[in-house]
C-alpha cells in the first residue's frame, strides 16, 4: 500500500528535503545472555551478571539461546521481512575495554532476515510513511564503559553486565524526511515490539538504542540536486532526543552547504554526538583503521536453518500487530482512526478490556468514550495495569447500559463508576445505596410544574424562542432531587411551558 | 591474485601491528617485514589451485541448529571475575581513560 | 605383576588400584618421585601438584577400603598439558601473557577426568599458545626428548609426549591443532591420538584455532589412551561444536582381528624430504599390517600437499582473533604505564635507546598503548608471528585471496579423504618427515618449522581422526612414528588397528635410556 505523499517528500528551490535512516539496537526480553545463563536483568551491581563466556576467559565457549533467537524471527517477521532460510554467524574484530572477546559475534554477510518494512501513519493525518527496512540481524551487546570525567581520573570503570546480551539491531532504508516522522516511526516501532514481547524498548534502560544518519537534498534552480555529506549522530536517549539532534543537524548542514558548497563523497561519513543539554551535535574525532573489522564466520558456532514449519510457528505465535489492531477496532467497533489508535497505543490487554467492553455495551463509541474519559485517566492516576484495575467490563458495562435505559444521566453514572471503583461493591448496591430509583413520571411532571412556576423569567424566554434557557431548569431540578434524568426534565418543562 | 610472490612493505606490517595491538620496535619492524613476506609468498601458492567450484569450508562439521534453553545459570561471584583483573577498584575493572569516543564506528 | 608402578600399563594401575593390589597413593608417590628426579632434565611439566594429587590419592583410597564406587580411571597419574583450564592450578598455555593465571573454572576434559577419579598430577609443558612444532616456543624453556635431551620432544604437546615417554605419568591429555598431539608422539616414540573434531569437548581448552582444536590422550599403548577417550569423549552441551554420537566402548573392541582392513598407502609421502630410515620404518609397519590380516593400498590425496599453506591460512587467522582477549584490561599480563622498557624476545627488560625507539611510538591515545605494550611484552615471537599473519590475511582486501580462498581449499582437502575413504578403510603413513631433530636447529626459520607438520596438517583441515604409534627406532636409537588416519568418528577403528599392531610389536613398550 503507498503511502500519501507527505509535504516534506518535495522541496522547492531555496529548501531541501532532509534524508534520514536509522540504525536501532534492541535488547531482546529474554531471561538470559545470548550466549550465557548469566541474567539480564537490569541495574544489578556492576560485574555481578558475568561468567566465563561473557568475560570471555581463555577456553570459554559460546552457546545460542534458542528464545533470543524465536524472538528475532518474530521481530522480523511482524517487520515484514524475509527470514533467509540459513544463516550464520560471523566475528567483528576490535579491540575496546568492554569487548572482553576482542571480538563481537554478530552476523556480517548472511543476516537472519532482510527487505522488510514498517509503516508509521500520523493518527491526525499529518503525515505517513513507509520505511523500507534493510536488515534485521542478532548479535551481543558489549559492556558498559563509564568515565567520571569531574573525578579526573585517568582510569575509565568496565562494567560487564550487559556483554552479552542479547541485540536485534534493525538497519532502515533512508526513507524518512523529517524529524518528526522519525520520532512517530519509532513510537511505531517500540509499540509494535513490545505488542510483540520481542523487548521492552526502554531507552532510559538501554534496551533501545538510536543512530541515525542525516543528509540533505538540496534543488539546484538548473534542476540537479546537490546532496551533502551524510553525518551519523549518535548519543541520543530519547526519542525526543532524536528528533531535536535530527532537527539541529538539519539546520546545521544547511548552513554549512551554503557556506561551503561541500557534497556528498567529498569526504568520508563523519560521526557526531548529540550533546542534550546544549542541544547541538559535535564532531567525534575520526579512527582510521576502525572500519577493517576482519569478518569471518564464528567457528564456535554452527548454522542455523529455518524450515517453514518453524516459520509458520512462529506466525502462529505473534499475535495481531498494533497497525492491524487499529483497523479492526476501526471496522469492527465504528470507532475513529483516532479512537483506536488511543486504544492500541495502551496494549494488548487494554484492548482486550475495551473488546469485551464494546461487546458487552453493544455500541463502540460510547465504550471508547468511557474508555479514553474514565478508565484511562483513573487507570493513569492510580498506577497498576488494566487486568488488576478493579472494575469489570461487566460491571462497566452495567452502569452504562442503565444510562442508556435512562436510569440515571452520564455524569450520575460517573460518580456511581468512582464508588464502584473505590468500595468494590457492586453496580447494583452503589445505586440502590446511593438512593438512586427512576424517577416516575407522576413525581417528574409534579417537580417539573414546580420548576416552571418558580422561574417566570426562563419561561418568558422559552417562549421568546429560546428552548436552551430551559436547560437552566435541570440544574435546580437536580438540586431538588439528583435521581432525575436532565433529558427527561428538559423536554418536560418545554411541554408544560408550550401548553401554558 | 597472481601467484608471484607479493612482497609486504615496511609499511604493510606496520598497518598490521597496529591493527593487531603489538608494540614493534623498529629492528623488530624491519625483521618481521622479512618473515612475513616469505611466508605470506609461501601461502600465497594457494592462487594456483583451481577452486572456481568450490564453497568454503568454514566448519569441518556438518552440523547445524544448536541452542540452549532460556534458563539462568549460575554467574561467577564478582570476587572471581575480578580476581585476575590486573587492575579493578572492587567493582569494576579499571583501564586507561576511554575519552569520548563509543566503540565500534 | 611388577611391582613398579613405573611399569605398569595405565589399565593394569586402574586394574590394580580397584583390586586392590595397589594402592592409588602407593602409585602417585611413585610418579611424583620420578617427575621430581627427571623434570630438572625434561622440563616437561610447568607445574607439579603434589599436595593435591597425593590428597585425591588417598581419598581414592579411602572410599575404596569403604567399599564405595570408584571411576574408571581411579588412582590414574595423568598430566594434563597447560592449554586446558584447571581451577585449582595455574593455567599459562607456556605464556607470559598468563603467568599465574587461575582460572576459576575446569575444563571439561578436567572435569570429566576428576569424575573418573584421575589424579592430575600436574600442567605440562607446551609451545605457547600451542603454536609451534619443537616445544621451543614455550616461556618458561623448552622441553628435552627423553631419548636424547638434546633434542626437541616435537610440538606443541612436548610437554605431554616427554611425560609419557620418561614415565613421569601413564597418561597425559594434549592437544591436536595442525598435529600437536601426533607429531610429538611420534618423536617421543609413544601413542597420541586426534579425535575426530567435536568427539571430545573443547570447553575450557585455550584456543588456538578453533575449527581445528581437538584434545586427546597420550599414552603407552592404544588400550591405554582407549580407555583414557572413553572418560573424556563424549558430548557437551557447553560447546555447539561438540557431537552428539553415543561414545563407543573402545576398550572391549581392541581384539578385533584386522582381517579385511584396507589401509591406504599415499605414494606423495615418500617423496623427497622423506628421511631413509623413517621411510625404511614405515614400510616395514605396513608389512606387519600385512601380516595382521590388512591388505595396503596405493590412494591418492591429491591436495594434501595444499596442506601447509591452507593451514597456515586457516590457523593464524583464526588465532589472530582468538588471541585478541589478551590485552591486558581483563586478565592476564599488563604493561607497566610509562614505557621506556621493553621485553627482549628472551625475556628481561632492555630500555629503549633513542635509536630503538618503538615504531608505533606515536600510540593514539594511552589505552592503545596499553594494549600494544602489553601483547608485544606478554607474547613470544612465534605467537606475533602467527598474529600478524593472520589479521594481514583477514584484512581489507586480503581477505578473498587467502582466508577465503584457504577455506575453499580446505573443502578439496576434505573431499580428498572422503573419497579415499571409498576405497580404503584407514590411511597409513609418516606422522614425521625426520625423528626427533636437535634443539635449535629449526627455530632460525619459521618456514622450516611449519614444515614439521606436513603429515599431520591435513586430518585437522579435514575434521577426520588420526593416531601415531612407534614403528621401530633409527640406527641413532631415535623413535620412529607411523601414522593411522581414519573418516569421520572411526576412533574405534584407529585404536583397534594399532592394538592390533602393538600385540606383534614391542617398540612401544620400549623405554628412553633417561639418566637419573
Amino acid at each position: 500500500m503507498a503511502a500519501a505523499p507527505s509535504p516534506a517528500d518535495v522541496a522547492s528551490p531555496g529548501s531541501f528535503t532532509t534524508i534520514i535512516g536509522l540504525e536501532v539496537h534492541v535488547q531482546l526480553q529474554t531471561a538470559t545472555k545470548l550466549f550465557c545463563g548469566c541474567p539480564t536483568t537490569f541495574g544489578a551491581p556492576p560485574n555481578t551478571q558475568v561468567c566465563p563466556t561473557c568475560l570471555g576467559l581463555p577456553g570459554s565457549l559460546p552457546v545460542m539461546n534458542r528464545h533470543a533467537f524465536d524472538l528475532a524471527v518474530r521481530a522480523a517477521l511482524a517487520l515484514e521481512c524475509t527470514i533467509a532460510p540459513f544463516t550464520k554467524w560471523d566475528r567483528k574484530n576490535y579491540f575496546y575495554p568492554d569487548l572482553p572477546k576482542g571480538y563481537q559475534i554478530s552476523q556480517f554477510d548472511l543476516p537472519f532476515s532482510s527487505d522488510g518494512f514498517l509503516e508509521v501513519v500520523d493518527p491526525k493525518g499529518a503525515f505517513s510513511r513507509r520505511v523500507g527496512i534493510i536488515r534485521v540481524h542478532l548479535e551481543e551487546d558489549a559492556g558498559k564503559s563509564m568515565h567520571d570525567e569531574a573525578a579526573g581520573t585517568a582510569d575509565s570503570r568496565i562494567d560487564l553486565n550487559r556483554a552479552g546480551t542479547p541485540l536485534c539491531e534493525i538497519v532502515t532504508q533512508p526513507d524518512l524526511r523529517s524529524p518528526q516522522e522519525a520520532r512517530a516511526w519509532l513510537n511505531e516501532l517500540k509499540l509494535l515490539l513490545v505488542y510483540l514481547g520481542v523487548s521492552d524498548c526502554n531507552m532510559q534502560e538501554g534496551s533501545l538504542r538510536v543512530d541515525a544518519n542525516v543528509n540533505l537534498h538540496i534543488p539546484r534552480p538548473d534542476g540537479s540536486v546537490a546532496k551533502t555529506p551524510i553525518v551519523e549522530i549518535k548519543n541520543m536517549n530519547s526519542f525526543r532526543s532524536v528528533e531535536r539532534a535530527l532537527a539541529y543537524e538539519a539546520a546545521r548542514q544547511w548552513e554549512e552547504w551554503q557556506a561551503t558548497g561541500r557534497e556528498l563523497g567529498s569526504a568520508p561519513k563523519q560521526t557526531r554526538g548529540w550533546d542534550d543539554p546544549a542541544g547541538v551535535t559535535r564532531g567525534q574525532r575520526h579512527k582510521e583503521e576502525s572500519s577493517d573489522y576482519r569478518y569471518f564466520p564464528e567457528p564456535d558456532l554452527v548454522p542455523v536453518r529455518v524450515s517453514a514449519d518453524d516459520l509458520a510457528r512462529a506466525r502462529a505465535a505473534m499475535g495481531v500487530p498494533p497497525a492491524g489492531l487499529r483497523h479492526m477496532l476501526a471496522e469492527r467497533w465504528s470507532i475513529s482512526a483516532y479512537d483506536a489508535d488511543v486504544l492500541v497505543n495502551q496494549g494488548r490487554d487494554l484492548v482486550a478490556y475495551f473488546e469485551e467492553l464494546a461487546g458487552l455495551v453493544g455500541e463502540g463509541k460510547v465504550a471508547s468514550n468511557w474508555m479514553q474519559q474514565d478508565v484511562l485517566r483513573t487507570l493513569n492516576e492510580r498506577g497498576g495495569t488494566i487486568d488488576a484495575f478493579p472494575v469489570r467490563p461487566p460491571a462497566l458495562a452495567d452502569i452504562i447500559g442503565r444510562i442508556a435505559a435512562g436510569d440515571f444521566d452520564t455524569s450520575r453514572g460517573r460518580e456511581i463508576f468512582a464508588e464502584v471503583l473505590a468500595s468494590g461493591r457492586t453496580v447494583a448496591d452503589v445505586v440502590s445505596s446511593l438512593g438512586i430509583a427512576a424517577v416516575d413520571d407522576d413525581a417528574l411532571d409534579v417537580l417539573c410544574r414546580e420548576l416552571v412556576a418558580a422561574n417566570p423569567k426562563i419561561v418568558a424566554d422559552v417562549q421568546g424562542g429560546k428552548e436552551q434557557a430551559a436547560a437552566g431548569l435541570i440544574g435546580q431540578a437536580k438540586k431538588k432531587n439528583p435521581n432525575v434524568n436532565p433529558g427527561k426534565v428538559r423536554a418536560k418543562c418545554l411541554e408544560i411551558i408550550r401548553g401554558l | 591474485m597472481s601467484s608471484a610472490s607479493p612482497s609486504l612493505s615496511r609499511q604493510d606490517v606496520a598497518k598490521v601491528a597496529l591493527l593487531s595491538r603489538l608494540a614493534l620496535s623498529e629492528r623488530e619492524l624491519d625483521h618481521l617485514t622479512g618473515e612475513l613476506s616469505k611466508i605470506v609468498g609461501f601461502v600465497s601458492q594457494l592462487a594456483d589451485v583451481d577452486t572456481s567450484a568450490v564453497e568454503p569450508l568454514a566448519h569441518p562439521l556438518d552440523s547445524q541448529n544448536v541452542f540452549r534453553d532460556d534458563v539462568v545459570t549460575p554467574s561467577l561471584t564478582r570476587e572471581s571475575v575480578l580476581r585476575s583483573a590486573p587492575r579493578h577498584d572492587g567493582e569494576s575493572f579499571l583501564v586507561p581513560a576511554v575519552l569520548g569516543e563509543t566503540g565500534a564506528a | 605383576m611388577p611391582s613398579d608402578p613405573l611399569q605398569l600399563s595405565a589399565v593394569e594401575i586402574v586394574a590394580a588400584v580397584r583390586s586392590g593390589d595397589l594402592t592409588a597413593t602407593a602409585c602417585t608417590e611413585a610418579f611424583l618421585d620420578r617427575i621430581a628426579r627427571t623434570n630438572g632434565t625434561l622440563n616437561a611439566f610447568l607445574c607439579v601438584d603434589r599436595e593435591g594429587a597425593l590428597a585425591r590419592a588417598a581419598d581414592i583410597d579411602a572410599r575404596r577400603r569403604a567399599g564405595r564406587p570408584l571411576g574408571p580411571l581411579a588412582g590414574l597419574p595423568v598430566g594434563v598439558k597447560d592449554a586446558l583450564c584447571t581451577a585449582d592450578l595455574p593455567t599459562t598455555c607456556a605464556s607470559k601473557m598468563l603467568a599465574g593465571y587461575r582460572p576459576p573454572y575446569d575444563a571439561e576434559v578436567v572435569a570429566r577426568l576428576r569424575r573418573a577419579d584421575a589424579v592430575i598430577v600436574g600442567k605440562t609443558n607446551m609451545d605457547e599458545f600451542a603454536m609451534g612444532g619443537s616445544n621451543e616456543n614455550s616461556a618458561f624453556g623448552p622441553v628435552a626428548n627423553p631419548w636424547d635431551t638434546s633434542r626437541a620432544p616435537g610440538g606443541s604437546s612436548g610437554g605431554s609426549a616427554a611425560c609419557v615417554a620418561a614415565d613421569m605419568a601413564p597418561v597425559a591429555i594434549g592437544s591436536d591443532t595442525g598435529g600437536s598431539i601426533r607429531q610429538p608422539a611420534g618423536l617421543c616414540g609413544i601413542t597420541g591420538l586426534k579425535p575426530t573434531y567435536g568427539r571430545v569437548s573443547r570447553r575450557g581448552l585455550v584456543a588456538f584455532a578453533s575449527s581445528l582444536d581437538q584434545i586427546g590422550p597420550m599414552a603407552r599403548s592404544a588400550a591405554d589412551c582407549a580407555l583414557t577417550l572413553e572418560a573424556i569423549a563424549g558430548h557437551d552441551p557447553g560447546d555447539s561444536t561438540s557431537l552428539t554420537d553415543a561414545v563407543p566402548d573402545y576398550s572391549r573392541m581392541l581384539d578385533k582381528p584386522l582381517t579385511g582392513l584396507r589401509i591406504g598407502r599415499v605414494p606423495e609421502h615418500f617423496a623427497a624430504g622423506l628421511d631413509p630410515e623413517v621411510a625404511r620404518g614405515v614400510e616395514e609397519a605396513f608389512a606387519v599390517f600385512r601380516e595382521l590380516g590388512a591388505t595396503v593400498h596405493d590412494v591418492r590425496l591429491p591436495h594434501a600437499h595444499h596442506g601447509i599453506p591452507t593451514y597456515y591460512l586457516i590457523a593464524p587467522c583464526e588465532a589472530s582473533s582468538n588471541l585478541a582477549r589478551y590485552d591486558g584490561a581483563h586478565y592476564g599480563y599488563r604493561a607497566e604505564p610509562g614505557g621506556g622498557h621493553r621485553a627482549e624476545p628472551g625475556g628481561g627488560h632492555r630500555a629503549a635507546d633513542g635509536r630503538d625507539a618503538d615504531a608505533t611510538a606515536a600510540f593514539e591515545s594511552p589505552l592503545v598503548e596499553m594494549y600494544c605494550r602489553s601483547r608485544a611484552e606478554g607474547f613470544g615471537p612465534e605467537v606475533k608471528r602467527r598474529i600478524m599473519l593472520g589479521t594481514y590475511a583477514l584484512s581489507a582486501g586480503y581477505y578473498d585471496a587467502y582466508y577465503a580462498k584457504a577455506l575453499r581449499v580446505r573443502r578439496l582437502i576434505r573431499q580428498d579423504y572422503l573419497d579415499a575413504f571409498e576405497s580404503v578403510d584407514l590411511i597409513g603413513g609418516p606422522v614425521s618427515a625426520t625423528a626427533a631433530f636437535p634443539l635449535g636447529e629449526k627455530t632460525g626459520d619459521p618456514l622450516a618449522m611449519y614444515l614439521v607438520d606436513m603429515y599431520t596438517v591435513t586430518a585437522n583441515l579435514a575434521g577426520v581422526g588420526g593416531i601415531s604409534f612407534p614403528c621401530g627406532f633409527t640406527a641413532g636409537g631415535l623413535p620412529i612414528g607411523f601414522q593411522l588416519q581414519g573418516p569421520a568418528l572411526a576412533e574405534s577403528l584407529l585404536l583397534n588397528a594399532t592394538d592390533r599392531f602393538q600385540s606383534l610389536t614391542d617398540w612401544h613398550r620400549r623405554r628412553p635410556p633417561l639418566a637419573v
